[in-house]
């Protein structure tokens, strides 16, 4: 108990004694960890998008606009009767209109821009297994009359790979910043250690553990880190809820919403790993300052 | 009590050894001088002695136990059953001489409670009474090196090292220094004491051992400095 309050008083003076130090640590930690909650929070997100709209995933073939009757009726039979269908519509160029005029509605200028006949005619197949696409387009491809045939994944893909691009952007972000905090973690602690200096010898000289000499140190480390996690959850929090939530709404019918559970678990994430990172870079450094 | 065998230290980068083949035994209760010029290496015993450096060849054995051989997380344990005292005293300035020997032991896991019983006692003992609450730069160098002592006796160490204790004391005070800790040797504690102060050596008449270029020329029992 008694060693408990020594260890925590050491702490909080420690902190103080030093308190640029402190702040432009937590300050380079909570970027850090900010950094890391938002790609960890984009890769789960690209995860629920991708089972989300996988699963809904069509294979549009596009008839050219002079196909013939004969060759719809051919291709018609030869998407029915292959094995990898689940199931097939057909829309007529005035549906295909018909869905673009609802779609775009608030851009009545775009509509018109556009002429009824210049959307192609289509036929919006379901695969058994949405990961066969490229079977099932290699088998369709030779009938004639066919325009393109287009796998919504590969649209889906490259709007994927623009959030994982970010993601590791922020990853990197993340990274590039923690060399800074763990450097600045190393040298406060050097500091920290010096300025006890005499403490510490006479700590070693009468035989105190090495966990009692060390462990105010790693605290130390430890509760910056923990206070620079705290701050780069909040700094994310409120930036999803402005962000996301607000300012950008719009995306809200592209993005599947995320979820505020989600968001909560970085708490407990981004202070583990800046409460474990810290102490691991403390302890290494006090292995190197403070030598038995 | 305390045995080198054979040992030899040999510091890195240096052109000799420090201790060079030393043999030597302390029994319990002793109070024996490591006398010799400076850089002999009378200092290097000490080390040894503390598990501070460890032998380039040789065997240490203090209180039964090993030194050598012994791991690295058990070195501040064994630390416990030796009380060190140093030329420059070694207190903390910001800190009282009653708060000096009560942290000494506090960071090894004794209570308040202990603290408030026994460094009061201690302080006596040194002649400090009346003085626990004055800072190391409120007292003379002689009762800065009772502070000292006090914090290195006060968890009753079955060794007490002393290294150049009286090194930075007038002739007078360092005498009486020196009658403290005989007294302390008279409670049964080894007392092991490095100095090049030929006064206090001939007026103690103990063992004395004397080292030269790192190996001993001379162990007697009653000695003088030279």
């Amino acid at each position: 108990m008694l060693r408990l309050k020594y260890v925590l008083n050491e702490v909080l003076v420690g902190l103080w004694r030093n308190v640029t130090m402190t702040i432009a640590m937590i300050i380079t930690m909570s970027i850090s960890l900010f950094m890391l909650g938002a790609s960890v929070l984009l890769y789960m997100q690209v995860d629920q998008m991708k089972n989300y709209y996988y699963g809904k995933i069509e294979v549009s073939v596009f008839l050219r606009p002079d196909v013939t009757d004969a060759q719809r009726q051919a291709i018609d039979q030869a998407i029915s009767s292959n094995p990898l269908v689940a199931g097939k519509t057909y829309e007529t160029q005035k549906e295909a209109y018909d869905r673009f005029q609802q779609l775009w509605s608030d851009q009545p200028d775009f509509v018109k821009s556009v002429g009824a006949n210049s959307l192609p005619e289509s036929f919006r197949v379901k695969l058994k297994d949405p990961q066969k696409y490229k079977d099932f387009s290699a088998q369709i491809q030779g009938q004639q009359g066919i325009l393109d045939v287009i796998d919504q994944r590969t649209l889906l893909d490259k709007v994927f790979n623009i959030f994982n691009g970010f993601q590791f952007g922020a990853l990197g972000v993340a990274a590039f910043m923690a060399v800074a905090a763990l450097l600045l973690v190393g040298n406060t602690i050097q500091v920290a250690a010096y300025s006890k200096r005499r403490e510490v010898a006479v700590m070693k000289l009468v035989g105190a553990s090495n966990w009692f000499i060390q462990a105010p140190f790693v605290l130390e480390a430890v509760v910056a880190g923990v206070i620079g996690s705290v701050i780069g959850f909040v700094v994310l929090f409120v930036g999803k809820v402005v962000l996301l939530d607000h300012k950008l709404q719009a995306l809200a019918t592209i993005l599947t919403p995320v979820h505020n559970g989600n968001v909560w678990l970085m708490l407990p994430l981004l202070a583990g790993v800046g409460a474990v990172v810290s102490a691991v870079t403390a302890w290494i450094t006090l292995r190197f300052y403070l030598k038995v | 009590m305390i045995q080198l065998e054979n040992v030899t230290k040999t510091y890195p980068k240096a052109s000799r050894p420090s201790l060079d083949d030393v043999s030597v035994g302390i029994e319990k209760g002793e109070f024996v001088f490591f006398i010799g010029p400076s850089g002999s290496g009378k200092s290097t015993i000490i080390k040894l002695l503390l598990h501070e450096v460890a032998p380039t060849r040789g065997k240490v054995v203090v209180n039964a136990k090993d030194v050598t051989t012994m791991r690295s997380w058990k070195v501040p344990h064994f630390r416990r059953s030796i009380g060190c005292v140093f030329q420059d005293f070694r207190l903390l300035p910001n800190r009282t001489a009653y708060e000096n020997v009560a942290f000494a032991l506090e960071v090894i896991g004794k209570t308040k409670a202990v603290a408030r019983r026994v460094v009061p006692e201690v302080l006596e003992l040194v002649g400090l009474g009346g003085k626990e609450h004055r800072y190391p730069h409120e007292l003379s160098g002689g009762e800065q090196q009772r502070v000292a002592v006090a914090r290195a006796f006060v968890n009753r160490p079955l060794i007490l090292l002393a290294d150049e204790p009286t090194g930075n004391l007038d002739p007078d005070t360092s005498i009486e220094i020196m009658r403290l800790l005989d007294r302390i040797n008279r409670t049964g504690t080894t007392v092991v004491m490095v100095t090049h102060d030929s006064n206090i050596v001939n007026q103690m008449r103990r063992r004395v051992i004397e080292i030269e270029s790192g190996r001993i020329v001379r162990d007697q029992a009653r000695g003088v400095y030279g």
